[in-house]
């Protein structure tokens, strides 16, 4: 190969860029959405086993 | 206890690995196994990029179209989220088209936009059409009637994309050599291969992407069930205008 | 004991097609609209180019910008008043088929955008058209005025169905219609370039074929499609 870069080097680059980033901007929307449902998910599930702990209590109770 | 079957998530793992693969290979060969060309030099590598970009987002907007005709006829929300989200990324991948399309422009002749250019300049007539798919959407609150005019949009847009390249076309001068016009559109082999490869790869891209967005507006879905079904304070669904269609869980 | 029979499409288009007709006639407020604006568009360009006289392509695109906008009004206008004063709701209670209506209102904005396409291309050769146009270019600019109005409303009355249901009807219209008119003002102002230039022209055959592909496509479309928006 040759030692420099051939012309219009930088235009190629920058389309192939582009590309790049748009999908860098999907992972990183696509993990902000991930991380956002597996939150949501802890905190029902945490409310379920409130629900499930208050429910014993309550059997016990009034037994 | 029923158990629901992933409906969207399904293969996706399977398309993820096949659109790394083929788009990896593709820009390898792109950029090592094809020559350059003789015109435009360098420069003409980004017509990898560029060409399955656009034609991938024309798959895009039609099949938004075919989705928005099955769910005229059927009523099923299902093909009305297909609709959605093929045009929804169908948008995305046409800036993409128009910013790779505008770079190749200053690369091969000296400037941002030619008007010249039939194909660049039906897209960004096309896009101006679908940027208006969302805000309507967003403008009709009933879902039902949100997802049924979205659908009569999809159908009459797709259709309005091929007359619009034939206007265009029939409306531009010959004077810049157009890639892939009819004469001039026999690549030698090995470009051909590298294209084909990289047109393979981005449409993987593209339905891998879909896919992935609809499975994840099913989980949010899923998600908002079941913080209903859970109820208690707090867990009112909060009842919000959007855009995007509602998704049905069974 | 009389059996009610349903109309057919063609008494329930004309039935709706002399309403609309009808209220126009008493209270002229659309056409007069268009007209107004085409004439103030006419004087706002005269200052912006600072031309006195303008010919050619130059010409054609001021013209046709001009009736395009103005059409926008007429699209705009379209079902407002059923959807205000419960004129829809009353035709779909009707048994009447649902395309009549389709048919009834693009006869409508048809015959609207036709008597201001002629007044404003008359208005237009007046006060700033440069070249006279002789008979039969006049004839010709009259047949494409005819086609690309028969277009417009077809593809406006399809947008108006659509965007009175919305919040932002104003918006939705104008931003749905100018992409969706393009390829009609392509053909049009590319066919009446040479009728408005210096030295003549006549019209090429291809811009009339795209203009009869363009209102054949999207009327078919529209018929297709229209009862899905009015469905309730």
């Amino acid at each position: 190969m040759s030692n420099t870069l051939p012309p219009n080097t930088g235009y190629v680059a920058a389309a192939y860029l582009v590309f790049l980033v748009i999908l860098l901007i999907y992972f990183v929307v696509m993990a902000i959405r991930a991380a956002r449902v597996e939150r949501e998910l802890a905190e029902l599930l945490a409310q379920s086993q409130q629900r499930a702990a208050g429910d014993a209590a309550a059997e016990t109770s009034s037994q | 206890m029923p158990t629901t079957k992933s409906l969207y998530g399904r293969r996706l793992t399977g398309y993820s690995i096949a659109t790394a693969i083929v788009l990896t290979a593709s820009i390898a060969l792109a950029f090592f196994y094809a020559p350059i060309e003789v015109d435009q030099g360098f420069s003409q590598k980004i017509f990898y990029i560029h060409v399955p970009l656009a034609i991938v987002t024309l798959g895009g907007f039609i099949f938004g179209g075919i989705f928005g005709i099955q769910y005229l006829r059927s009523g099923d929300t299902r093909h009305d989220l297909r609709s959605y989200t093929a045009i929804h990324q169908g948008l995305i991948f046409c800036i993409g088209a128009l910013i790779t399309g505008s770079i190749w422009a200053k690369a091969a002749w000296g400037q941002w936009w030619v008007w010249d250019e039939p194909t660049l300049v039906s897209f960004l007539i096309v896009f101006l059409l679908y940027c208006t798919y969302q805000p309507l959407r967003f403008s009709i609150e009933d879902p039902e009637r949100q997802a049924r005019y979205a659908a009569v949009f999809a159908v009459v847009a797709g259709v309005f994309v091929p007359v619009n390249f034939i206007a265009v076309r029939l409306a531009s001068p010959l004077i810049h050599p157009r890639v892939l016009g009819s004469s001039g559109g026999s690549l030698p082999n090995d470009m051909r291969i590298a294209f084909y490869s990289a047109l393979l790869g981005v449409t993987l891209l593209f339905i891998t992407i879909c896919k992935y967005e609809m499975a994840s507006k099913h989980s949010r879905a899923q998600l908002a069930a079941l913080r209903r079904s859970l109820g208690g304070e707090g867990n009112e669904p909060a009842p919000a205008r959007s855009a995007a269609p509602r998704i049905a869980v069974k | 004991m009389s059996a009610a029979r349903t109309p057919s499409t063609l008494s329930a288009a004309r039935a709706v097609l002399y309403k609309e007709l009808t209220l126009e006639r008493r209270a002229p407020q659309t056409l007069t609209a268009m007209a107004l604006f085409c004439a103030s568009a006419f004087v706002i360009f005269h200052f912006a180019l600072g031309r006195d006289e303008i010919e050619g392509a130059i010409a054609s695109g001021v013209l046709w910008v001009t009736l395009t906008l103005a059409a926008l009004l007429g699209i705009g206008r379209s079902f407002v008043a059923d959807r205000e004063e419960g004129g829809l709701d009353g035709f779909l209670l009707a048994p009447a088929p649902r395309s009549a209506l389709l048919i009834a209102k693009a006869t409508t904005l048809f015959i609207f955008l036709l008597i201001v396409g002629l007044l404003a291309a008359l208005l237009f050769s007046v006060l700033l058209l440069g070249p006279t146009p002789n008979a039969p270019q006049w004839a010709s600019l009259a047949l494409l005025i005819v086609l690309a109005d028969l277009g417009i409303a077809l593809v406006g009355t399809l947008i108006a169905g659509i965007a009175i249901q919305t919040r932002a009807r104003d918006l939705i219209t104008s931003i749905l219609a100018l992409p969706l008119l393009i390829p009609l003002l392509i053909a049009v102002t590319k066919a009446s370039e040479p009728l408005l230039s210096v030295g003549g022209g006549t019209l090429v055959g291809r811009w009339l074929a795209l203009l009869g592909l363009y209102d054949l496509i999207f009327g078919l479309l529209a018929y297709a499609l229209f009862d899905y928006l009015v469905e309730d």
